[in-house]
């Protein structure tokens, strides 16, 4: 075994230019991808973040009597596609009006008495935050007894999380396609490099060298190449996000989410595919030139 | 007789034909190589010599007839017996064939590498075979910078590392001087004694009478005579 490697670290050393071309490539291919795959996790992020506002306020008439009240939510609750129900009694509807007013809040204080009615806020499940769903719920909640007004928002972020999933689709798309074409790339490299050691490769057998002593070190040396790239791709992307979002932050995001990096999860799958690119590759070249 | 004769062969060729395309290089090769043999094979540039050896260690298929090598049929050989085949030989290439950008230590070593061996005992016998031909201050030398005789002598040092049963030299006395071939000669002359089987590929007429032993006699791809020496 670590035969194999000395000869794969030699190798590589002795085709420093054809090595670096490869590794350059997968740098980019991985860049390229694992971008996108950094864009989709953020973008998700903030939508799902987003989608946590996605809920309907169902305000009740006034003086409605708490068997009343219990009762309706239970009605409410019954219904196809409520996730959660929570009550927000008048009091509690001017304690967060209170604190979201802030310095204006004296105002307040005047009141005589409380003027916002007792409220429902009606969490949706998942397949149900779209436009049509969104507002045939709304109409069953409307035609209750007692319920005053009903009240809804944020509804086309349904239809962002379509495009969001069109994007999902691109970018797996993107990924295999990315794939296919560094595996090539790979395999073209390395063929390259047994083609100019083909009377070396040739020697090798004829004193009794078996197929798997050949190819080892040209597998070594595809993982070397496959997790170098990875790591140089994973970098630059590293270098970049930090240059990117330390602009971004300041002016623009802030508060609402915070631009998050790779997971380390993410990054050593990234790798992991990184490496089995160089593999690959070299699976592909060396089985073509071992048959002949 | 023939039973006896066959069971302590280790090479046996039964009515082989070599054709490359149009060229015949071999026709009907019958030939018996009994164990621990020094054997000749003679003959004139273009008579066929290297297409017989290279029949030997299967660097060329048979285009007919059998090649029998220590008890493996080469017309039915599997793709992953081959590598077992070629370590029970030590080929001499008449243009030795040594990797150019591996030093003199590499190029040896790979044969005892490729055996899977230990790297402690790869090292001490890439050392004694140096020390046998001669070659030790030329360890770390790459071919390219060494002398056609001094490349010869790595050449053999490489054939005889692996222990092997058959050695096979091409014309290994071929452009050396008369200093030279004599060295290689006796290194061959040495392993013979130690109970391998040697078989020669050369023209050279002097060669032969110097050594003594069976000559097989190319002549345009046939055996013309088979004489004592
Ligand atoms: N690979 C080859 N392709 C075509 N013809 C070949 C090949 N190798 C040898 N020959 C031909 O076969 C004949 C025998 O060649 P060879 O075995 O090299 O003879 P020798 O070693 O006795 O000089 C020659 O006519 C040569 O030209
Ligand atoms: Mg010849």
């Amino acid at each position: 075994m670590i035969i194999y490697f000395k000869r794969a670290i030699k190798d590589i050393l002795d085709h420093r230019f054809l090595n670096a071309v490869t590794i350059a490539t997968i740098s980019i291919a991985i860049l390229i991808a694992s971008a996108f795959a950094l864009f989709f996790v953020n973008a998700n992020a903030i939508v799902n973040s987003w989608k946590q506002g996605i809920r309907i306020m169902v305000y009740l008439k006034p003086n409605s009597s708490e068997l009343k009240v219990a009762d309706i939510k239970r009605k409410i609750e019954g219904m196809k596609g409520v996730n959660n129900v929570r009550f927000i009694s008048n009091i509690e509807a001017l304690e967060r009006l209170k604190n979201q007013m802030k310095r204006q809040s004296s105002l307040l204080d005047d009141l005589q008495e409380n003027p916002l009615p007792d409220a429902f806020e009606v969490r949706l499940t998942d397949d149900f935050q779209n436009q049509d769903k969104v507002e045939t719920l709304a109409a069953r909640l409307e035609s209750l007894s007692q319920v005053d007004e009903v009240e809804y928002g944020q509804v086309w972020l349904g239809r962002f999380t379509n495009i969001l999933n069109l994007f999902r689709l691109t970018g797996y798309a993107m990924g295999a396609l990315f794939f296919a074409a560094t595996v090539l790339i790979v395999a073209n490299t390395i063929r390259l490099v047994l083609y100019s050691r083909r009377e070396e490769v040739e020697i090798m057998r004829l004193v009794g060298a078996t197929d798997g002593f050949i190819r080892a070190p040209f597998y070594i040396e595809g993982l070397i190449q496959g997790a170098l790239g990875g790591i140089i791709g994973l970098a630059a992307l590293f270098v970049l996000f930090v240059f990117i979002s330390s602009n971004v932050d300041k002016s623009l995001t802030s508060s609402l989410f915070a631009i998050r990096f790779l997971s380390w999860g993410a990054f050593l799958g990234i790798l992991i595919c990184s490496m089995f690119v160089g593999w690959m590759g070299c699976f592909l070249s060396l089985k073509q030139f071992l048959k002949q | 007789m023939i039973e006896k004769q066959s069971k302590s062969s280790i090479i046996r060729m039964f009515h082989v034909h070599k054709n490359y395309g149009a060229v015949k290089a071999l026709i009907d090769i019958t030939l018996d190589v009994p164990k621990n043999e020094l054997l000749f094979i003679s003959g004139p540039s273009g008579a066929g010599k290297t297409s017989l050896l290279k029949l030997l260690y299967f660097g060329e298929a048979a285009s007919e007839g059998q090649v029998l090598i220590d008890g493996m049929n080469l017309s039915r050989i599997s793709h992953n017996r081959i590598p077992i085949l070629r370590r029970k030989f030590g080929v001499i290439f008449q243009d030795y064939k040594l990797i150019r950008t591996k030093t003199v230590f590499d190029n040896i070593a790979i044969v005892l590498e490729a055996m899977g061996k230990k790297r402690r005992f790869v090292e001490k016998k890439v050392r004694s075979v140096l020390r046998t031909v001669g070659m030790e201050n030329s360890i770390h030398s790459l071919p390219p910078t060494l002398s056609g005789g001094e490349q010869q002598r790595i050449a053999v040092a490489r054939a005889i590392v692996g222990d092997p049963k058959i050695i096979l030299a091409d014309e290994p006395t071929g452009n050396l001087d008369e200093d030279s071939a004599d060295i290689i000669l006796n290194l061959l002359k040495r392993f013979h004694i130690r109970g391998a089987t040697v078989i020669i590929a050369t023209h050279d007429k002097e060669l032969i009478r110097k050594t003594g032993g069976r000559v097989i006699h190319l002549k345009q791809g046939r055996i013309q005579t088979i004489s004592n020496n």
